[in-house]
């Protein structure tokens, strides 16, 4: 918050007032010492979250990890005799389910959103926003249900397959669960573009849609590419849905029709099976830091280009 | 505008428009059907499941038969001690974010942290209750592993809506206060949090409804498949309505088709009408702002 005259002017008065050091001044110092360690927490929790997944995976990344393989194997064979830890296929899984997915939720999520945030007026408007809010708030079991148990018939009779659970199945559904918060967000964006720009425009004689695409999607441009970002976050890591509708079998994914497994999906499936300490319990906790460490980066670029879209609306308003 | 002639160009334009509008009109339509097909499917397969007996009992028969129970109240549980834990973090962390934080290194810090939990995948942190929770504060798989596991992953929630709500109090409320030589905090619990109180509480509301459907945090922290009694406390395990949906859906074989589409609806119900409630409250107090 940006300091304002008053409120210096309060300061200096407070500072003068500290002189007199009564019941009022104990309970602001105590209550903001509360607030600031309150604020804290935040960094606290994300840092033990790599601590302790970290702690727990570190026994496997320092004794048995063989990078090469780890990475560029796909043989995950966790539970044989002489096991092989390689996560390529849960690479390809998680990378097509979540390609497919933003295939389809960027194109849908962008187009409804210039619609909510450009065309719609007044009630429908309003409508659609608390549609698309109560979208985004279905929790990710029943996504994975509905794909389990409407998608999957589904599929198999419309292609003629024998598995209805896989690439599309999980893509369509991952979509649809990414689609309502990318929209969201996504408006969010062309909102932040002044009103200024789209009068300017049309005074120029611009119709609507030549005011959209020529001067409010170029300048609300950052805000929806971290649209996108925080969607290509969501769908990486979410779970339930994933490990529900991909049918959960290790495979290099090569049509829509493959089943195959996800990161998120083998660590929610695997994890209750292994015994506390054993390499394969390690080596879950080793993909849950893959999955933090890529989750950091995606967030902190999407936060560069809010930030840059923030940086633009202050300085041109 | 009668006093304007429409020319060629101009017609073709409007024409481009129109078309654009139906289009994006449709585009926005296609996300919002499949879901109320979806919905009609849940309702209309799950038709007889509901009755007294699907909310009172305890599931029978390896969970083939009976009710649903135990996972509600586990859930209640769940929530409680969960809601107990973050809006205190959360509200604090507000305050300090609204009230007291200025531009610095720190406050940027602080802001990521917040985006990166909201961002953290759900198993990532179902890791983090395991190892930290669970092992390290030996919690053991129980009630409060739970909770607290799911407390630091909805805290974002939290601390966004209330820092909200605090920010939309106007700046000219804190001086007047201040000007009356109340200290900071005074002004803070008298004036900024009355005036915000109710921002707040919606806030809280979508924490409870995310808390409700989360699944990944809880499977490995201290819910379980089946138990044939209540918890008595946080040291408990517990079933919940999100695992439970899992469970009969993937786990158990030769359960009617009805069944989990039943728990399906409900748990969506719940979801739906929490967050009906929040927007309804937001919505209500937008109107009766004076300001």
């Amino acid at each position: 918050m940006t300091s304002t005259k008053v409120e210096l002017a309060h300061r200096a008065s407070a500072n003068a007032a500290a002189l007199y050091r009564g019941r009022a001044w104990w309970v602001d110092r105590v209550a903001q010492g509360v607030v600031f360690l309150g604020g804290l927490s935040a960094i606290v929790f994300i840092l033990s979250i790599f601590i302790f997944v970290a702690k727990e995976g570190l026994g496997f990344m320092v004794a048995d990890l063989n990078i090469k393989e780890f990475l560029t194997s796909p043989e995950w064979r966790p539970t044989e005799d002489s096991p092989t830890y390689g996560i390529l296929a849960l690479m390809a899984g998680t990378a097509s389910v979540t390609g497919l997915a933003m295939l389809i939720a960027v194109p849908f999520s962008l187009g409804a959103a210039i619609y909510i945030g450009e065309f719609a007026t007044g009630k429908t408007r309003e409508v659609l926003k608390v549609l698309v809010e109560l979208l985004a708030a279905i929790p990710s079991v029943v996504w994975g249900f509905i794909g389990l148990s409407i998608m999957n018939p589904l599929i198999m009779e419309l292609f003629d397959v024998p598995v209805g659970l896989n690439v599309l199945n999980a893509g369509v559904i991952l979509g649809l669960m990414a689609a309502p918060i990318m929209t969201t967000i996504a408006e969010d964006a062309l909102k932040a573009v002044p009103d200024s720009y789209r009068e300017a425009a049309e005074a120029l004689g611009a119709t609507r849609w030549q005011v959209i695409f020529k001067v409010v999607l170029p300048s609300a441009k950052k805000g929806l590419v971290a649209a996108i970002l925080l969607g290509v976050g969501r769908g990486f890591g979410e779970t339930m849905a994933v490990l529900m509708a991909t049918g959960h079998a290790i495979n290099l994914p090569t049509s829509p029709f493959d089943s195959v497994c996800a990161m998120t999906a083998t660590i929610a499936a695997e994890l209750g099976e292994t015994a506390q300490g054993s390499p394969h319990y390690q080596v879950l906790f080793a993909i849950g830091i893959s999955l933090f460490l890529i989750t950091f980066v995606i967030n902190m670029a999407a936060d560069v280009f809010v930030r840059g879209g923030l940086r633009m609306r202050s300085k041109k308003a | 505008m009668s006093s304007f002639q429409t020319t060629d160009l101009n017609q073709s334009n409007r024409r481009k428009e129109s078309l654009v509008r139906i289009l994006l009109g449709m585009v926005t339509l296609t996300l919002i059907i499949p879901v109320g097909i979806i919905l009609v499917t849940l309702i209309a397969k799950s038709e007889g499941t509901f009755s007294w007996a699907f909310f009172s009992e305890f599931p029978r028969n390896s969970m083939t038969e009976g009710g649903i129970f135990p996972a509600l109240v586990g859930t209640l549980w769940l929530v409680a001690v969960a809601l107990l834990a973050s809006v205190p973090f959360g509200v604090a962390a507000a305050i300090y974010l609204s009230e007291y934080a200025e531009d610095t290194a720190l406050t940027r810090a602080i802001n990521l942290a917040i985006i990166n939990l909201a961002g953290v995948p759900s198993i990532v942190h179902a890791l983090f209750g395991v190892g930290a929770f669970v092992l390290f504060f030996e919690f053991g798989t129980s009630i409060l592993a739970a909770s607290l596991t799911m407390a630091v992953m909805t805290l974002p929630v939290v601390i966004v809506a209330t820092r909200e709500s605090l920010q939309a109090v106007p700046q000219p409320f804190r001086e007047a206060c201040w000007n009356m030589g109340a200290t900071r905090w005074q002004t803070i619990w008298r004036i900024v949090l009355p005036n915000s109180i109710s921002g707040i509480l919606t806030g809280v509301i979508l924490e409870v409804s995310r808390t409700v459907g989360e699944t990944a945090p809880i499977m490995f922290t201290g819910a379980a498949l089946f138990l044939p009694f209540l918890p008595t406390s946080v040291y408990d395990q517990t079933m919940a309505m999100s695992l439970h949906l899992y469970v009969i859906s993937t786990q158990v074989p030769d359960v009617p088709e009805g069944l989990p589409y039943g728990v399906a609806l409900t748990l969506i119900a719940i979801v739906m009408i929490l967050n009906s409630v929040s927007i309804g409250f937001r919505t209500y107090l937008r109107g009766k702002k004076k300001w």
